[in-house]
C-alpha cells in the first residue's frame, strides 16, 4: 500500500516536472525567461495580501464548479456543459437583481434570492443536458458543448439587446448594480468572506454526500457500472438526472458569486472559463473531494 | 437572385465544406479503429495557426499544409500514446488537449494576427471547367477542394472495399477477433489515429491558407468547428460518404443563413452565429433517439401502419458507434 502510494507520488512528481518543462519550452520559444515568469506567478499570487485575495476570488467559483463536477464524475458523466451552467447561473442572478431593482425588500433578502435564482438557473441548464442524455441518447459531452455556445451567445444577446446600458451597449457589460446588492467585501480587498463560506459549504456538502450517504453510494454505483446498478434496482436514470441537477446548482452558485461578489453586473466573459478549469481540477485531483481544498 | 449567383454560392458551399470533410474523415478513421480523438477543436485551431505561420515565413504554401498535417499527427500521437499505451481515458486526454491546443494557438499566433499572408489560388481544370453548370460547380476550385472530393471517395473505398479496411472495421468492432486473425491491434490503432490526426491537421490550413485566409486569433470564428466536425462524424455513422453529406449540408445551411440575413433583419446576429450549435444538438438527437428505450415502447404502442413508417424513419437516421470505441485492447 505504502509502496504503491510512493509509486503514485513519483509519477505525479514526474508529471509535474514534465508540465514545468513544457511550459518553459513554450516560454523560451517566445523569448521569455521561464524563471522570471515563475517568479512573477509566485509574487503575483502570494506577494501581498491584496494579491492573495485575488487568488481567493478565483478560488471561490473554481471550488464550487469542482465540487459540482465531483458529483457528475461520480455518476460516470462528463458534464462539459458546466461552463454554460456557470453562465446561466450568472444570467439568472442578474435577472433576479434586475427584477428587485426598485423594490423595498431588504437587500440581504434580495442577495439570497439572487443566489438561489442563480443556482436554479444553473440547474435548469444542466437539466437540459440531462434530458438530452437520458431521453434523447445525446452524449452529454456534445449536448453540453452545444449548450455552452448557446449560453455565451445568450449573454451577449442580453448585454447588447434587452439589458443594454442606456445609451450605448458595450462589451463592458450591463449597468453595475447598487452597492447594497454586493456581497460584503473583506475590508478593502476584493474578496468577500461570504463567498468563501458559500464555496466551502459547497465542497463540504459534496464530500459528505459522496462519502457519508446512501444516496452517494448509489450514485457511485451508477457511475461504476450502470447496467449492474440498474439490475440491483437503483433507479439509474433518475440518479443521472439528480447528479446533473446538483452539479448545475453548484455551477449556478459559482455564476451567482461572479455577479454578486466580483463583477456586480453581467459581462460577456462572466464565467471566465472556470467551468473548463474546474474540469481540469477535478481530473487532477483524481476525482477525490478531499483534494479539492489545499490542506 | 440570378441563376449565376446561386451557382457561385453553391460552388462556395462545396469549397467551404472542405476543412470539415478532412476533419470528419480523419476522425472517422481514428474512431473506426477504436480511438476517439476529442482534441479536434484545438488541433484545427493550432494547425490553422501553425500552417499559416509556416507558409508566411517560408513563403511556401505547400509547406504550410504539411506543417498543419504534422501538428495534427503529433497531437494524435499524444492521444494514441496516452490512451493505447498508458490506457488513460481518451475523453480526458482529448479534452485537455482540445483546450491546450486552442490556447496555445491563440498565444503563439499573436504575432500573426491580421497579417496578410499567402492564399491558395483557384485552379480551374481546362475543358471540364467549361461545362455548363457542372464546370463552375465542381471544376473551378483550388487544389485543396479537389483533394477533399477525392478524399471522400478514397476513404470510402479503403474502409469498405479493401482488405486492410475490413481489418480496420474489425479492430474497432471486435479487436479480439481481429487479433486472432493476425492484426496487430494496438499498432494499427496508432497508425490510424496518427493518419486520422494528420487529416484533421489538414483542416486547419484549409481554413487559414484557403477559404478564410489569414490568422485572426480569437475572432477568427474557428472555435467550435472541431466540435461540429465531431458531431458530423456521429451523424455520418462513421461512413465517409454520409459524413461528407453532413458536412455539405452544414456548409449549405451556413450559406443559407448568410443569404437570408438581410431578409431576417429582426433576428439578432448572435442568434444566427450560434445557430450551428442547436442544430448540432438536434441532429445528434435525431440519430440517437431511435436507441432510446421510451421510443421503442412508444413505437410498440402505436397502430401497425404508423409504427412501420416511424420505425423506418428512425432506422434510416440512426447510427451506432464502433463497438470497441474508447475501449483499450489487451491481449490475454
Amino acid at each position: 500500500m505504502i509502496k504503491n502510494r510512493l509509486g503514485n507520488l513519483s509519477y505525479q512528481l514526474a508529471a509535474l516536472l514534465l508540465a514545468f518543462g513544457v511550459v518553459s519550452l513554450i516560454l523560451l520559444s517566445v523569448d521569455a525567461s521561464p524563471s522570471e515568469a515563475y517568479k512573477n506567478i509566485f509574487k503575483g499570487s502570494f506577494g501581498e495580501m491584496r494579491k492573495f485575495a485575488e487568488v481567493l476570488v478565483a478560488f471561490v467559483p473554481l471550488l464550487l464548479v469542482t465540487a459540482g463536477l465531483l458529483v457528475t464524475f461520480s455518476s460516470g458523466l462528463w458534464n462539459i456543459g458546466v461552463e454554460g451552467q456557470v453562465v446561466l447561473g450568472a444570467i439568472a442572478t442578474t435577472w433576479v437583481y434586475r427584477f428587485y431593482l426598485d423594490s423595498d425588500l431588504p437587500p440581504t433578502l434580495i442577495i439570497i434570492l439572487a443566489i438561489i435564482g442563480g443556482m436554479l438557473g444553473g440547474a435548469i441548464w444542466a437539466a437540459l443536458a440531462g434530458i438530452l442524455k437520458v431521453f434523447g441518447g445525446v452524449n452529454e459531452i456534445f449536448g453540453g458543448l452545444g449548450l455552452n455556445f448557446v449560453a455565451t451567445a445568450l449573454t451577449i444577446y442580453l448585454i447588447f439587446g434587452p439589458w443594454k446600458r442606456p445609451g450605448v451597449a458595450s462589451m463592458s457589460g450591463t449597468v453595475p448594480f447598487p452597492d447594497e446588492f454586493s456581497l460584503p467585501l473583506w475590508q478593502n480587498l476584493r474578496i468577500s468572506p461570504w463567498a468563501l463560506v458559500i464555496a466551502l459549504i459547497g465542497i463540504v456538502f459534496v464530500y459528505f454526500l459522496l462519502q457519508g450517504t446512501y444516496f452517494g453510494l448509489r450514485l457511485k454505483a451508477v457511475g461504476k457500472n450502470f447496467r449492474a446498478a440498474y439490475l440491483l434496482g437503483i433507479p439509474t436514470w433518475q440518479y443521472s438526472m439528480y447528479s446533473f441537477l446538483i452539479c448545475g446548482a453548484l455551477a449556478g452558485a459559482a455564476g451567482a458569486m461572479q455577479v454578486a461578489a466580483v463583477y456586480h453586473r453581467l459581462i460577456p466573459s462572466i464565467s471566465s472559463g472556470y467551468g473548463y478549469l474546474g474540469l481540469m481540477v477535478a481530473m487532477l485531483i483524481n476525482y477525490q473531494a478531499l483534494w479539492a481544498v489545499p490542506h | 437572385m440570378s441563376q449565376e449567383t446561386i451557382l457561385i454560392g453553391l460552388a462556395g458551399v462545396l469549397a467551404s465544406a472542405s476543412p470539415l470533410i478532412f476533419a470528419v474523415i480523419g476522425e472517422t478513421l481514428s474512431e473506426r479503429a477504436g480511438v476517439i480523438n476529442l482534441s479536434m477543436n484545438g488541433t484545427i485551431l493550432l494547425s490553422a495557426m501553425g500552417g499559416f505561420a509556416v507558409a508566411y515565413n517560408t513563403e511556401n504554401i505547400v509547406l504550410g499544409f504539411l506543417a498543419g498535417m504534422l501538428i495534427g499527427a503529433l497531437v494524435a500521437l499524444i492521444v494514441a500514446f496516452a490512451s493505447i499505451t498508458l490506457q488513460q481515458s481518451q475523453v480526458a486526454v482529448g479534452f485537455v488537449l482540445a483546450l491546450t491546443c486552442r490556447d496555445l494557438a491563440y498565444f503563439l499566433g499573436n504575432d500573426y494576427m491580421g497579417v496578410p499572408g499567402p492564399r491558395l489560388q483557384a485552379m480551374p481544370i481546362p475543358v471540364l471547367g467549361d461545362i455548363p453548370v457542372l464546370g463552375p460547380l465542381f471544376f473551378r476550385h483550388d487544389v485543396i477542394t479537389y483533394i477533399s472530393f477525392i478524399a471522400i471517395f478514397f476513404a470510402w473505398l479503403w474502409i469498405f472495399r479493401t482488405r486492410p479496411g475490413l481489418m480496420l472495421q474489425g479492430i474497432g468492432e471486435k479487436p479480439a477477433a481481429a487479433y486472432i486473425r493476425g492484426a496487430n491491434v494496438n499498432l494499427m490503432r496508432y497508425v490510424y489515429t496518427i493518419v486520422g490526426g494528420a487529416l484533421i491537421g489538414l483542416a486547419g490550413p484549409a481554413f487559414s491558407l484557403a477559404i478564410r485566409a489569414g490568422w485572426m486569433g480569437t475572432i477568427s470564428g474557428l472555435d467550435g468547428f472541431g466540435w461540429i466536425a465531431l458531431s458530423i462524424t456521429i451523424f455520418g455513422g462513421w461512413n465517409p460518404v454520409r459524413g461528407a453529406f453532413g458536412a455539405y449540408l452544414f456548409a449549405f445551411l451556413q450559406w443559407l443563413g448568410l443569404v437570408l440575413q438581410p431578409v431576417l433583419t429582426q433576428v439578432p446576429s448572435q442568434v444566427l452565429q450560434v445557430a450551428p450549435f442547436p442544430l448540432m444538438i438536434l441532429t445528434l438527437l435525431l440519430v440517437n433517439i431511435g436507441n432510446a428505450e421510451w421510443v421503442e415502447r412508444t413505437l410498440a404502442a402505436m397502430p401497425e401502419s404508423a409504427r412501420k413508417i416511424f420505425a423506418k424513419m428512425l432506422r434510416a437516421m440512426r447510427t451506432s458507434p464502433p463497438a470497441a470505441l474508447g475501449v483499450p485492447f489487451e491481449r490475454d
